[in-house]
C-alpha cells in the first residue's frame, strides 16, 4: 500500500496528463492509471546515441512515464562532449557513452531500466529494432540515420489495397541539432515521410574544387584541405590519415601553415584546421535541451495518445530572435525504403548466391555485398566469420526454395552503396515475385508473416 | 584536471572568446528550482556561467523526484534548493553556486535590494503579483529579467529589460558590404589596373567578379549620367553586358559576376534599420550614456564626414574564383578601408568620451572595432515593463488572435496563464490541481477568464470551452519535458542578453505543446526588429515567415504591437 501511495504520488504531474479525460486528445487515448502503468511497464523506446541529444533523451524519457528505455552508441566520451553532454563528468573520459549515461540516468531515476549497447547501429540484427514501440533518433549523421529509417522502414508490410498494415508501423521520432539550430520530427512509416523521402532536405556536402585546392587557394581552409586531401598522401603514401590522431593533426596544421605562407593567405589556426577537416558541428547545451524536450513530448503523446502529435517536421532557430515552423511534409509513394518495396521478379531457379550478385548491378540498388533475411531468419550472412560459415551452404540452393517456396515475399538485404563518393551501410526491403509459381502452390502456401 | 577550455571548444566556435568571457562574468539569480529553473540552469552551467544563486523555499516531496532530474530518493524532506544546487556544482567545478532557503515571493517583498548583485535574474514559475513586483525592482537596479514558466502542457518565457543592444547579431543572411557600385578611391585605382580584356585566357578566368562588376559598373554609370541599372530591362541590359565579356562557357568568375550583379542594383548608403537606430533619442549622448549609444553618436558623425554616407566598411569579402595574387591583393584593399574607417570612428568615439566627461579610453579597442564591422547589423531590443503590458493591452490586436486560425490557441493559453493566478488568488489553489472538483474548476476558470477579458478591453472575445478544460486538466503541473523545453529557451535567450550577441526572442514567447506545437512570438512594432515568428502548428505550411530580417521588417507591420513598446 505504502509502495503504491509512493508511486502514485511520484507520478504527481505525469498523472493529470495520463489519468484524466481531455478534449485535446488522440482519438485512441483511454485515460487512467492503467495507461500510466502499461507505459511503464510495456512501452519499451530505444534511443539511438549517447551523445548531445542522447543525455538530454534518456532523462526526458525516464522522467517522461518511460521505464524500459534502450540505448545504442559505439563512441567513447571525449573532453569536448562536456559542455553539453551532462551525464559525462571528467573522469569518464575515454568511457563507452552508452554505458555511462545509462547508469547516470538510472541513478538517479529509481524504477527505469536503461539497457546500454556499446556497438554499431550495423552490427545489431534487424530483429533488435522489432521489439520498441518507437525509435528515438539522436545521431549527427545522414548515413545513420539512412540507415535506421530502412530498418525502421523495413517492418513495414502493405495490405492488397496498398494500405499499411497497422502492427508493422515502426514509428521513429528524430531529432538534430546544429548551433543555433535544430529540428524535430515525427517519421509514421506508411503515413509521414520517410527519411529516404525527404533526403533532399539535406544540403549535399561543401565540397572545395580540386583545382582550387591544388592551383588557386584563397582561404584558409583551402590551405587546410590541400594539407589534409593532397600532401597527406604524397608524402605517407598508404597510411590513412586519423582525425583523432593529435600528431596527424598537427602535421596537417603545420602544412596548411606553410601553404598559406606561400600564397600570402591568412587564418590558418589550429583550432581552424580542426574544425575543417573533422568537419566540427558547434554545439550547445540549450539547443539540444529543446530538441530533446519536442522529441520526447511527441514520443509521449504518440504512445499515449494524451494529446495530439506534431505533424510533422519541426524547425527550430534561435540564431535570430526565435523561429519556430511545422511543415507538414508529404510522403513520397514511390520511396524505396517506406513504399511498398522495390519490385523484383525472379525465376524459381535463381540461386541465392545469383541473386546476390544482381543486386549488385540492379540500377535502384547497386548494392555490393549483400547479406540476405527472410522472416526471421539469415539466409545469407556476410559477416561475422561464423555465420558467414554457417550460412554459406545456402548460396547454391534456389532462393525459391529457401524461402519457403511461396509465390511472393518480403526479404531484407544489407550491404554497402556509394552515395556521394562515399561507401555506407545500406537495408533494403525487397519485394520478391517468383514466376513460374505453381497457381496450386499460391493457394496451398500462406503468403506473408 | 585537463584544460578547462577544451571542454568549451564547441561552443567557443560559436560565440568565440569573448562571448565566453561574458559569459563567465555573469552571475545568475534563479527563483525556484523545481524542473523549469533548474534545467534552464544547468545549461547555464554546463555552459561556464560565473555563479549561480538559487532561491528556493520548498523541500523536496516524492512528486518531485518525478519531474526534476536534479533531486534523488535521498533528498526527500531536504531543501530543493540545497539539492539541486549540489547537484549543478557536480557539472562544473568551475562555477560558483550558492543557495539561499527561502520563498522567492517573501525575498521580493522583504529584500528588494537582494537582487540588484546580479547580472540577470531567472525567475520561475511565479505569479502575476510577484511578477510585477519583481519587474520593477530589476529595471530600477538595472539588473537583466527573464520570466519562464510551464504549465501543463503550455508555458512561456519572457524577458524584461529595458533595452538590449545587440552588436554582433549573426544573422544567417546579410548582404556582404562589397560597395560594387560606390567604390572608394583605392578599390577604384585597382580595378583599373586590371584589364578585363587581357589574352592570356587562364589570367582572363581568373580575375575575380569583385574586378568585374566594379568595372562594369564604371562603365554603365559613364554611360547613364552617374545612374545605376534600375528597371528590369536595364538590369538585363547590365547582365548582358557581362555575358558578353566573357570568352569561354567555363569562366566561373564570370558566372559568378553575373549571379553577383543583384549586389550592384542595391542601393548605397545606410539601410533603415541602422537609420532609425541614428535617429532614436538616445544617440544624443549624456555623461550617464551607454557604451553602444557613445559608439552610436560616433557612427553618425563619421556617416555624416568621412564615411560619405556610408557605414564603415566591414572588411571581409567571400571567396570566389580568382588567382591567389589577385584575391590576396583584394583582400587587402578591403582589409586596409575596414581599419581606416575604424580608426576614425575610434578617434570620434575618444571625443565624443570625453566631451561627455568620461575616460577617453574607456571603451575598447575590441568593442569598437566589433562594433564597426557590425555596424550595418545593429539591433536594439526594448520590452515593454510588465504592468504596461498587463495594464495597457493594445485591445484590438489582443482581440484579432483570439480569433484568428493561426494565433487563437496560443492567445487562448496567454489569456489562461494569466486567468489562473487571478483563479489561485482567490481559491487558494490552481483549477483542477486537486481531484474531484474538477466541474466546479472549470465553471470558476471560465468566470475567471471573462472577468479577465471584460478587464482587457476585450468585450465579446472568448477563450474556447475546450481550452479551458485543458487548462483544468493541467493542473498546474510541471512536466518534466515541458519544463526542458521552456528552460532550454530561457537558457538560450540568457546567454544572447548577457553578451551583446544575437537577437534574442521579443517579448513573449508562449508555448503549446499540446495537439501539435504552437510558440508564439510577438513582436514590437518600434524601433527595431527581431524576427517575427509565428507557427502554427496544425500541420498545415504556416504563412511563410521569412527569417531573414530584410523580409522581417514587413512583417512586422502585420503583426500585432500587443506589447508594443
Amino acid at each position: 500500500m505504502a509502495e503504491s501511495t509512493v508511486h502514485q504520488s511520484r507520478s504527481r504531474d505525469l498523472d493529470k496528463l495520463l489519468l484524466r479525460p481531455g478534449n485535446l486528445v488522440a482519438p485512441t487515448f483511454e485515460p487512467g492509471a492503467q495507461l500510466r502503468d502499461d507505459l511503464q511497464e510495456y512501452a519499451r523506446i530505444l534511443v539511438v546515441g549517447a551523445g548531445g541529444l542522447g543525455c538530454e533523451l534518456l532523462k526526458d524519457l525516464a522522467l517522461s512515464g518511460f521505464k524500459n528505455l534502450e540505448v545504442i552508441d559505439m563512441d567513447r566520451i571525449e573532453v569536448t562532449n562536456l559542455n553539453r553532454q551532462f551525464l559525462f563528468r571528467l573522469e569518464d573520459v575515454g568511457k563507452p557513452k552508452a554505458e555511462v549515461a545509462a547508469r547516470r540516468v538510472m541513478e538517479r531515476v529509481s524504477g527505469v531500466n536503461i539497457v546500454p549497447h556499446f556497438c554499431r547501429i550495423e552490427d545489431k540484427d534487424i530483429d533488435f529494432y522489432r521489439d520498441f514501440i518507437i525509435i528515438v533518433l539522436g545521431l549527427d549523421s545522414v548515413e545513420a540515420r539512412s540507415y535506421i529509417n530502412a530498418v525502421a522502414c523495413g517492418f513495414l508490410e502493405y495490405d492488397s489495397d496498398d494500405k499499411p498494415i497497422e502492427e508493422t508501423v515502426k514509428p521513429m521520432v528524430d531529432g538534430g541539432t546544429e548551433g543555433f539550430k535544430g529540428h524535430a520530427r515525427v517519421i509514421i512509416p506508411g503515413s509521414t515521410p520517410c527519411f529516404e523521402c525527404t533526403i533532399w532536405l539535406f544540403p549535399p556536402q561543401v565540397k572545395f574544387p580540386l583545382c582550387t585546392l591544388a592551383e588557386t587557394p584563397r582561404t584558409a581552409a583551402h590551405c587546410i584541405e590541400y594539407a589534409h586531401l593532397i600532401k597527406w598522401d604524397e608524402v605517407h603514401s598508404g597510411k590513412t590519415f586519423d582525425p583523432d590522431d593529435p600528431e596527424h593533426m598537427k602535421w596537417v596544421y603545420t602544412e596548411a601553415v606553410k601553404r598559406a605562407e606561400l600564397f600570402g593567405i591568412q587564418g590558418v589556426t589550429y583550432s581552424l584546421t580542426q574544425g575543417v577537416v573533422k568537419n566540427i558541428i558547434p554545439a550547445i547545451a540549450s539547443t539540444n535541451a529543446i530538441v530533446s524536450a519536442a522529441c520526447t513530448l511527441e514520443t509521449l503523446k504518440l504512445v499515449s495518445g494524451c494529446s495530439k502529435t506534431l505533424s510533422n517536421y519541426l524547425t527550430y532557430n534561435g540564431v535570430e530572435g526565435l523561429h519556430i515552423k511545422v511543415t507538414e511534409f508529404v510522403k513520397d509513394k514511390d520511396c524505396l525504403v517506406c513504399g511498398p518495396g522495390v519490385l523484383l521478379e525472379l525465376d524459381t531457379s535463381v540461386t541465392l548466391q545469383k541473386f546476390i550478385d544482381m543486386l549488385e548491378e540492379h540500377p535502384k540498388l547497386l548494392l555490393s555485398k549483400a547479406s540476405v533475411s527472410h522472416q526471421a531468419t539469415n539466409l545469407y550472412m556476410q559477416a561475422p566469420q561464423v555465420l558467414e560459415e554457417m550460412t554459406r551452404s545456402n548460396l547454391n540452393l534456389p532462393l525459391f526454395e529457401l524461402m519457403g517456396k511461396v509465390p511472393r515475399d518480403i526479404v531484407h538485404v544489407t550491404g554497402t552503396t556509394s552515395r556521394d563518393d562515399k561507401k555506407a551501410s545500406c537495408l533494403r526491403k525487397l519485394c520478391l515475385v517468383f514466376k513460374g509459381a505453381d497457381a496450386v502452390t499460391d493457394q496451398d502456401m500462406a503468403v506473408g508473416a | 584536471m585537463a584544460e578547462p577550455k577544451a571542454k568549451y571548444d564547441r561552443q567557443l566556435r560559436i560565440w568565440g572568446e569573448h562571448g565566453q568571457a561574458a559569459l563567465e562574468k555573469a552571475t545568475i539569480c534563479l527563483l525556484n528550482c523545481g524542473p523549469t529553473g533548474s534545467e534552464t540552469l544547468k545549461n547555464l552551467v554546463l555552459g561556464g556561467v560565473g555563479s549561480i544563486t538559487v532561491i528556493d523555499g520548498s523541500k523536496v516531496e516524492p512528486g518531485d523526484l518525478g519531474n526534476n532530474f536534479m533531486v534523488d530518493e535521498s533528498c526527500v524532506g531536504q531543501s530543493k534548493a540545497k539539492c539541486v544546487c549540489t547537484f549543478l556544482q557536480e557539472l562544473n567545478d568551475a562555477v560558483k553556486a550558492k543557495f539561499i532557503e527561502e520563498y522567492p515571493e517573501a525575498l521580493i517583498g522583504s529584500n528588494p535590494s537582494f537582487f540588484s548583485q546580479f547580472t540577470i535574474v531567472v525567475a520561475t514559475q511565479l505569479a502575476e503579483d510577484s511578477m510585477i513586483k519583481l519587474d520593477k525592482i530589476c529595471r530600477e537596479a538595472n539588473v537583466l529579467l527573464i520570466f519562464a514558466r510551464s504549465y501543463g502542457l503550455t508555458g512561456f518565457v519572457r524577458i524584461s529589460v529595458k533595452e538590449h543592444a545587440v552588436i554582433e547579431s549573426k544573422p544567417d543572411h546579410f548582404l556582404d558590404d562589397l560597395r560594387l557600385n560606390n567604390p572608394w578611391p583605392e578599390l577604384k585605382r585597382f580595378a583599373e589596373t586590371i584589364d578585363l580584356n587581357v589574352t592570356d585566357p587562364v589570367a582572363h578566368k581568373h580575375t575575380p567578379y569583385v574586378v568585374i562588376l566594379v568595372k562594369i559598373v564604371e562603365e554603365w554609370t559613364k554611360a547613364h549620367s552617374g545612374a545605376l541599372p534600375s528597371t528590369r530591362d536595364e538590369k538585363k541590359e547590365f547582365k548582358e553586358l557581362l555575358k558578353a565579356g566573357m570568352v569561354a562557357m567555363d569562366e566561373d568568375n564570370y558566372k559568378e559576376a553575373i549571379e553577383a550583379s543583384f549586389k550592384v542594383f542595391a542601393s548605397r548608403g545606410i539601410n533603415s534599420d541602422l537609420l532609425r537606430i541614428m535617429h532614436d533619442s538616445c544617440s544624443e549622448v549624456e555623461s550617464n550614456s551607454s557604451d553602444f549609444w557613445v559608439m552610436v553618436a560616433a557612427l553618425k558623425e563619421f556617416i555624416a564626414n568621412e564615411g560619405g554616407e556610408e557605414a564603415p566598411l566591414e572588411g571581409s569579402i567571400p571567396d570566389m574564383t580568382s588567382s591567389t595574387e589577385l584575391y590576396v591583393s583584394l583582400q587587402k584593399i578591403y582589409q586596409a578601408k575596414a581599419e581606416a574607417d575604424f580608426l576614425a570612428i575610434q578617434q570620434r568615439v575618444k571625443s565624443i568620451l570625453k566631451r561627455i566627461g568620461r575616460d577617453p579610453d574607456s571603451i575598447s579597442k575590441e568593442m569598437i572595432k566589433s562594433f564597426c564591422k557590425n555596424a550595418r547589423k545593429l539591433k536594439i531590443c526594448r520590452y515593454r515593463p510588465i504592468e504596461d503590458e498587463f495594464n495597457n493591452p493594445s485591445v484590438a490586436e489582443l482581440q484579432k488572435h483570439l480569433t484568428d486560425e493561426e494565433y487563437s490557441v496560443a492567445m487562448g493559453f496567454y489569456i489562461l496563464l494569466r486567468a489562473v493566478d487571478r483563479f489561485a488568488a482567490n481559491y487558494n489553489s490552481f483549477p483542477g490541481q486537486f481531484e474531484g472538483e474538477m466541474d466546479e474548476d472549470i465553471s470558476r476558470l471560465k468566470t475567471a477568464v471573462v472577468g479577465l477579458l471584460s478587464d482587457l478591453g476585450c468585450n465579446g472575445t472568448t477563450v474556447t470551452e475546450d481550452l479551458i478544460n485543458e487548462m483544468c486538466r493541467f493542473g498546474a503541473s510541471e512536466l518534466h519535458a515541458v519544463a526542458a523545453f521552456i528552460g532550454g529557451i530561457a537558457s538560450q535567450e540568457v546567454i544572447k542578453i548577457t553578451n551583446f550577441l544575437f537577437f534574442t526572442a521579443h517579448n513573449k514567447t508562449i508555448c503549446s505543446h499540446g495537439g501539435n506545437f504552437h510558440i508564439q512570438q510577438h513582436r514590437s512594432k518600434v524601433s527595431i526588429i527581431g524576427t517575427v515568428e509565428c507557427f502554427d502548428g496544425t500541420g498545415k505550411l504556416s504563412q511563410s515567415i521569412t527569417t531573414s530580417w530584410d523580409g522581417a521588417v514587413d512583417l512586422l507591420q502585420a503583426l500585432p504591437p500587443i506589447y508594443a513598446t
